[in-house]
């Protein structure tokens, strides 16, 4: 019994469920019930195994009798594929909670969908995901790489019947293609020089620090684009919400990780030789994908796109954590470079699971709503009073507010740039404060953000029929919810805890661990020292646990005297839900002092009565925020590839004659060349 | 035990004074203003009134209406005693750090603006969407400042910056006063109070906290007024303490106490004309110059950082 033997458990579960939803469309309590109980077994084996191979640290290595004759499956299980094992499962744990209960409406006899793809491909990117952290050969990577992005195309593309869904689907499957292509020249770089397809081969090899780059270039290209980073994101927030909500869960929460985790295997594992102009170049791209990220989200009326929008913050600040760890180790302080890897880690934890539950949570509301517009809920902690509680934690954990997990991660971050006067460079030394003043401003946007989508679907009254009549949902999908919420509490108040484990993978990678950052046991967090800087969660929460006994007690005799009278109305008699900030005009003092990032386009529209012209009898105004890339990025470079196209195209006479020529000529160049 | 104490004990000054603070300001603001004052002891008496008040809740109100109060003066008073006061090296500065503070106050805020959006009217709703515009942009001015101090010291706790400013003696370091005017300015925009918000009107157009925080009375208004006292108190301790140490208790005997206690008082009455005298002259600007003062004060601590980084460290 080895971890890797849970995994492939883990695995075969994974699969099991896919093929037992096939025959979904004839009884579809094998998906509500079979495949989710399989995917749960799934996600129990991977948190296992995960857990195991990071307390273990001594990676287990397999070899199976698959693929191709010269060339076998190579597995791994070592602690940073624990790591990410672990998140995965967690999530898919939580998710076969949610999907018995959310799944109830596609089964509906009126609008049956087709289980039995949902099912499959459920199961299939579950599996895909977990191979692609197993994989030990640039083979095995790439086939299940291509599992998982295909299998979640076909999610993606689930609601086939309208065109905006098609149209996302095929923009994510074209992106996840391009990605692909450039991390498959980035491994063929390093099969080159290392002499073989397997990791190990690639670990040994020795790289030129040009070739070290290119690589690097290729390998961040592929996954920054399927991580989601600017200026390459705008895909994201298209695909991600038009799958179903937990699907929508599974690809924010992890899938978006596992790019990271190609990202960090390539880079500190089979490179090795980190150079500090990488970190820098991520550190960049990672704080303007904070800041883009967190603005788009801003402005989004549709909660499940305003999610997509902030998963690309988060990845941005995970980027920036490992570029402040690259440049650190790239300049030969590697221990803050191994504080500032952990703190891109405990940030890949704390988003898997405050985007998994907001995710759920955006489920929940539509399953109780059928609402998607933020500016169509409202007052639902009246109507959902646990989910309104959980997905306070959550929108509290993203927005990092302290004794949460999200706080945890930030916290480490500043720690980490604020050792940038170790630095020689004076440019660096000046480029950090600034990188970190950026994800000071992107942290209290997210704030104002998730105020907004907290305050206008949740407070205040409801503004539509649909969630004035809503009712709290089934006990499944609050206990998903609820479990993550409990995760997110216990991760933001035992952070020294999670740390003391998730050492393994700097151990692992640059053969160092943090050296006092649990120095003072599991009550104390000192990164890198307790002089600089210590924080204590539990004392913290004592306190605040003390201070409010003491006033329950001072005040306790005192709640009877509560009256409730109407709000203020100003003396112009009743308030209706109308009269509430709806999140446009929540968000318009933001809109207006970043205006340059948007292309916005506003209408307003007045109807007038002919008789009488002053009055003005009704108003409509429209807002849209357009993301710039697509202008400045997306379309120069679709126009320039049809251009190509059509120029190449040219040579294209449809004559067999010429094609024979073509063949002659190429041939006799070739023999040129040869010779 | 006794440190626990000695630091309980200040922590409870610390809450205690802060409505005699703002007395204090409310004061020399008359006199300045050539109005009649009223009594240092009035803010306590306005608390005491509420207190003793009952309390009227909208009918919408939900749970988060009711405990913002209680996260509110509780964030608050985590704040207070993590800044040294009286005396530096107390244990509770040791259990959380300047950006923990920081994140308190964001806590505070976050969720003040939630029960501003709670009851449903359009008041609640603009004080909450202007207020987290002003945070939002106030608290990376707070955090530069503060790393242009931490990156100095080398520390990010407040007790430790302050030693390092204490034994580094009278030198001028000119990092540390564009950061001071930085810190200054957005403490005035974060405690709402003239030229960015002011505490003194309910005129529709220009309130910002006192927007949000309409529907509250009695007990509920009085902890959210006191937390608002510690938090004005908390931004003038550290002006003072961290930028003009001197005076403060290092050893914890009687002497050094009452010495300490002295120069803080003696410092504070200080920044409060200072804080008067800027009022005074300033006047309430509109909402959208706001962005510009806090860029302006942007400006200046991303100034003082780069003058630590280029004059001060060498290389």
């Amino acid at each position: 019994m080895s971890p890797l033997t849970l995994a492939y458990l883990a695995l075969a579960s994974a699969l099991a469920s896919g093929v037992l939803a096939l025959g979904a469309d004839r009884y579809p309590a094998l998906l509500r019930y079979g495949s989710s109980i399989l995917l749960g077994i799934c996600g129990v084996f991977a948190v296992f195994a995960g857990a195991w191979a990071l307390i273990d640290e001594a990676p287990t290595t397999d070899l199976l009798a698959l693929g191709l004759p010269w060339l076998k499956w190579h597995l791994r299980l070592d602690p940073l594929s624990g790591f990410f094992f672990a998140v995965v499962g967690l999530l898919v744990f939580a998710i076969s909670l949610f999907a018995p209960g959310y799944l109830r409406e596609y089964i509906h006899p009126k609008n049956r969908q087709a289980l039995s793809a949902l099912g499959l491909f459920t199961g299939l990117f579950v599996l895909g995901m977990l191979l692609v952290l197993l994989a030990d050969d640039a083979f095995v990577f790439m086939i299940s790489w291509e599992l998982m992005s295909v299998s979640s195309y076909f999610l993606v593309a689930y609601q086939h019947q309208h065109a905006a869904n098609r149209r996302a689907a095929f923009l994510y499957l074209l992106m996840a293609h391009i990605g692909g292509l450039a991390i498959l020249l980035g491994f063929g770089v390093l099969s080159g020089f290392g002499g073989g397809f397997t990791f190990g081969a690639m670990r040994a090899a020795e790289l030129s620090a040009t070739w070290a780059s290119i690589a690097f270039a290729l390998a961040f290209f592929g996954f920054g684009m399927k991580a989601g980073m600017v200026p390459l994101h705008a895909w994201l927030p298209e695909a991600h919400p038009v799958a179903p909500s937990h699907i929508s869960a599974l690809m924010s929460g992890v899938m978006l990780k596992v790019a990271i985790y190609g990202l960090i295997r390539v880079t500190y594992d089979l490179i090795g030789d980190i150079q500090w102009q990488w970190g820098l170049v991520l550190l960049i791209i990672g704080s303007t994908s904070t800041l883009l990220g967190v603005l788009y989200a801003m402005l989004q009326n549709n909660l499940k796109r305003l999610l997509a929008y902030s998963s690309i913050e988060n990845i941005g600040i995970i980027l920036s954590g490992l570029g402040l760890s690259m440049i650190f180790i790239g300049t030969g302080h590697k221990i803050l470079g191994v504080i500032g890897l952990i703190a891109a880690l405990y940030h890949i934890l704390s988003h898997a699971l405050f985007k998994g539950l907001l995710f759920l949570g955006a489920g929940t509301i539509a399953h109780a709503t059928h609402e998607y517009d933020l500016n169509n809920m409202g007052g639902l902690i009246r109507r959902m009073p646990q989910t309104a509680v959980f997905f306070l934690i959550g929108c509290l954990s993203i927005s990092g507010i302290p004794l949460l997990n999200g706080f945890i991660s930030e916290w480490l971050t500043f720690q980490t740039a604020l050792q940038a006067p170790v630095l020689e460079s004076g440019v660096l030394r000046s480029i950090i404060p600034v990188a970190a003043a950026v994800l000071a401003l992107s942290a209290a946007l997210a704030a104002a953000c998730f105020v907004k989508v907290y305050g206008v679907a949740f407070l205040g009254q409801a503004r539509s029929r649909h969630a004035a009549r809503a009712r709290e949902v089934d006990v499944g999908m609050r206990a998903a919810m609820g479990l993550l919420a409990v995760l997110c509490v216990l991760f933001g108040i035992f952070p020294s805890t999670v740390i003391s484990v998730i050492d393994a993978i700097p151990n692992l990678l640059l053969g160092a661990g943090p050296p006092s950052a649990t120095a003072r046991g599991w009550l104390w967090l000192t990164p890198i020292s307790p002089k600089v800087a210590s924080f204590s969660a539990p004392l913290v929460l004592v306190g605040i646990l003390i201070f409010a006994f003491i006033s329950y007690l001072l005040l306790r005799k005192r709640t009877v005297d509560i009256r409730r009278g109407h709000a203020w109305d100003c003396g112009f008699g009743s308030l209706n839900s109308r009269m509430q900030y709806t999140g446009t005009a929540f968000s318009m003092p933001i809109q207006r002092i970043f205006a340059p990032v948007w292309d916005l386009k506003e209408e307003i529209e007045e109807t007038k009565n002919a008789a009488q012209p002053l009055h003005t009898e009704g108003m409509r105004h429209q807002l849209q925020a357009l993301d710039r890339s697509w202008s400045r990025v997306y379309e120069p470079i679709g126009h320039l590839v049809l251009v190509a196209a059509r120029r190449i195209g040219m040579i294209q006479t449809g004559s067999i004659h010429t094609y024979l020529a073509y063949s002659f000529f190429t041939l006799i160049l070739l023999l040129w060349v040869v010779t | 035990m006794i440190h626990w104490l000695l630091a309980l004990a200040q922590t409870l000054l610390f809450i205690a004074m802060a409505p005699f603070l703002l007395g204090w300001i409310k004061r020399v603001k008359c006199h300045m203003q050539n109005r009649a004052a009223p009594s240092l002891w009035q803010p306590y008496r306005d608390l005491g009134k509420l207190f003793r008040k009952h309390v009227v809740l909208a009918e919408q109100a939900s749970w988060i209406f009711r405990s913002t109060p209680y996260i509110v003066f509780g964030a608050t008073v985590v704040c207070a005693a993590l800044v040294p006061l009286v005396a530096v090296d107390l244990p509770t500065a040791a259990i959380a750090d300047v950006i923990v503070l920081v994140a308190f106050f964001s806590l505070a805020r976050f969720f003040t603006a939630l029960a501003g959006m709670d009851i449903g009217t359009a008041f609640g709703g603009m004080g909450s969407s202007r207020d987290m515009m002003i945070g939002a942009l106030a608290e990376p001015v707070l955090l530069m400042a503060v790393f242009t101090l931490a990156m100095t010291a080398s520390t990010t706790n407040l007790s430790e910056a302050t030693t390092y400013t204490l034994n580094s003696g009278l030198v001028l370091r000119p990092s540390f006063i564009f950061a001071m005017l930085g810190l200054m300015m957005v403490a005035v925009a974060e405690t709402g109070r003239v030229p960015v918000d002011n505490p003194a009107t309910h005129l529709e157009l220009t309130m910002v906290h006192e927007a949000m925080i309409l529907e509250y009375s009695g007990r509920h208004l009085a902890l959210i007024e006191w937390a608002g006292q510690i938090k004005l108190m908390i931004y003038m301790v550290l002006v003072a303490n961290v930028f003009f140490p001197w005076g403060i208790a290092t050893r914890l005997e009687a002497n050094d106490l009452a010495v300490g206690l002295v120069a803080i008082a003696a410092k504070l009455v200080l920044l409060g004309v200072v804080l008067v005298t800027w009022e005074t002259v300033m006047a309430k600007m509109r909402l959208f110059r706001v962005p510009q003062y806090l860029g302006f004060a942007f400006l200046l601590s991303l100034l003082g950082m780069l003058t630590h980084v280029v004059l001060e460290t060498g290389g």
